[in-house]
């Protein structure tokens, strides 16, 4: 389970994201949608914590993931980053073949049990969608991919170190619509094992793809429900407002 | 046509004019060494040492001294100048420490090659006791490539983009793991680039070396990093101003900076081939 409390962020003397609380159960989806700029990439960082590379920012409050404060001392990042996954706006396969990207987290944790990795690969590329595609020619570079190919490249990349949770910040909004179909109906598979959490401007995609809704605006939360609710018949003017189109 | 098309095509055709001139320039400088120099290449000129007063004979000595002098350098700049880079643009953010560091390098990029072997003869040869030698040659060159070499691998590091290393980090590498596997096999070709020039660089000094290693005539070969040997720029220089007769040497200078030419060519395409190699995997 995630588990935010009283969270700011800030960037310098920006203040990014303001008091969220969100809790975020095991096996569901959950959608962040927002106007742009509202902070849902800068929330959806502080689960993996890519926000300490940026220089400059302040966090305060409660990050907690299965109840453990995941900003304590004692929390190893490399090994949090390997609980959780994540999935970028561009597809990023590294210079390497195939083969080699989706091995590349098994290499870097020091396994080199070749037997294993195989298996790994070629487990992590089914979950992906992608096994019958590339199959044949795991040894080509990923760079021979096309950009839907190489987004679900990605995320097999990220099953590989058998995360429990996936980020995914637009993972599908650099695709065209036969991808972006195929890397939702991944999603809905993916739920059953992991627990995903999804930013994306795509309202339709929302409503499909997740079970929970997060609404933002200017650095708050402004309301977080079931996705039917929140779509159907939403508390908030505001949410209303922006899920019809009238803003943002 | 329009106007603007016109002015357009007046001003590129111009610049491709000037830009052939400089390929012009080039070609006729290369020419000109090869017709003048190519008559007195011969075996014997490349595999023995100087005689007569150095009026004949050959400039072996002065080529496996270059050919020290460039490995010597190397891996005295390299390493170091490839692992201060990582460290500046990889690690060290863009603190107080690496602006001075940058400062630095800048300042030490334009430091005269004549101060680099005065310097160089200070400490090396006469501070640390080093003597007239390959290795006082090989520090004092590699001071003076060093800057190049940092800051084009800078370069390097910062022409890949930061997806990269995200890309890496999130996948629970560490900061040393996404450097070693993913940042530097990337940015290689463009590093070998830098070590190329600085190579180029390194090769044709005469200055640095003056003082520090380099034989007006010693025509045994070096047996270790602690003799003095000939080397290429400095046997050109010799012949042609203060040789016993320098007319009838002239063409011995103009195989001489032929043969330097070759080496540095020969570096330059090897290089490239391994460059290629390792560009294997890019879009
Ligand atoms: N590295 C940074 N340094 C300073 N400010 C930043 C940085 N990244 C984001 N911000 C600011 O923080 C706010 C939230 O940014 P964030 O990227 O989280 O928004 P977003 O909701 O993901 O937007 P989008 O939908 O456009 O991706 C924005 O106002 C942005 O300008
Ligand atoms: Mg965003």
């Amino acid at each position: 389970m995630l588990e935010t409390r009283n969270i700011d962020f800030y960037y310098g003397s920006f203040h990014a994201l303001k008091n969220i609380a969100m809790e975020m159960e095991d096996h569901t989806v959950t959608a962040f949608i927002g106007p742009s700029g509202c902070g849902k990439s800068t929330f959806l960082r502080l689960f993996n914590r890519m926000n300490d590379l940026i220089p400059n920012t302040r966090l305060t409050g409660e990050c907690l993931i299965d109840g453990e404060d995941i900003y304590h001392k004692s929390v190893d990042v490399t090994n949090l980053r390997k609980r959780v996954g994540m999935v970028f706006q561009k597809p990023n396969p590294f210079p390497k073949s195939i083969f080699e990207n989706v091995a590349y987290g098994l290499r870097v944790a020091g396994i080199s049990d070749s037997r294993f990795v195989a298996a790994r690969v070629e487990e992590s590329l089914k979950g992906a969608a992608l096994w019958d595609e590339v199959k044949d020619k795991l040894k080509k570079s990923a760079f021979e991919l096309s950009g839907g190919q190489q987004q679900r490249l990605c995320i097999a990349r990220a099953l590989a170190i058998s995360p429990s949770v996936i980020l995914m910040d637009e993972p599908a909004s650099a695709l065209d619509p036969i991808s972006t179909s195929k890397i939702e109906d991944l999603i809905h598979i993916l739920k059953k094992d992991y627990t995903i959490v999804i930013v994306t401007h795509n309202m339709q995609q929302a409503a499909r793809v997740s079970d929970k809704t997060g609404f933002f605006m200017l650095g708050e939360l402004v309301e977080y429900n079931d996705t039917k609710k929140i779509f159907l018949s939403p508390e908030k003017e505001e949410t209303q407002n922006y899920i019809t189109g009238r803003f943002g | 046509m329009n106007s603007n098309l016109l002015k357009q095509n007046i001003a590129f055709g111009i610049f491709r004019a000037l830009s052939l001139m400089v390929a012009g320039v080039l070609l006729w400088i290369l020419g000109f060494i090869i017709y003048q120099g190519i008559g007195v290449i011969s075996w014997e000129f490349l595999t023995t040492a100087p005689s007569g007063g150095m009026t004949s004979g050959g400039i072996l000595p002065a080529i496996v001294g270059t050919l020290y002098l460039i490995a010597g350098s190397s891996i005295v700049a390299f390493p170091l100048g490839i692992l201060s880079a990582i460290y500046t643009s990889e690690y060290a953010g863009n603190g107080h420490i690496v602006k001075f560091i940058r400062i630095m390098t800048n300042n030490l990029a334009g430091i005269p090659s004549i101060v680099f072997g005065l310097f160089g003869m200070s400490l090396f040869v006469n501070t640390l006791g080093f003597g007239d030698s390959i290795l006082a040659g090989s520090l004092t060159l590699g001071m003076l490539a060093l800057p190049l070499v940092i800051r084009t691998t800078e370069e390097a590091l910062k022409a890949i983009p930061d997806t990269f290393r995200t890309g890496s980090l999130a996948l629970g590498a560490s900061k040393l793991q996404t450097i070693h596997r993913i940042i530097l096999p990337m940015a290689f070709p463009n590093i070998i680039t830098g070590l190329i020039l600085s190579i180029g660089r390194i090769s044709g000094e005469t200055a640095p070396i003056l003082f520090t290693v380099a034989a007006y005539f010693l025509p045994q070969l070096p047996h270790s990093i602690y003799d003095q040997v000939m080397a290429l720029p400095y046997h050109l220089y010799v012949i042609a101003v203060s040789g016993t007769d320098l007319e009838a040497t002239r063409p011995m200078a103009y195989g001489t900076a032929l043969v330097l030419i070759v080496i540095v060519l020969v570096i330059n395409v090897s290089a490239s081939a391994l460059r290629k190699k390792l560009q294997k995997y890019h879009a």
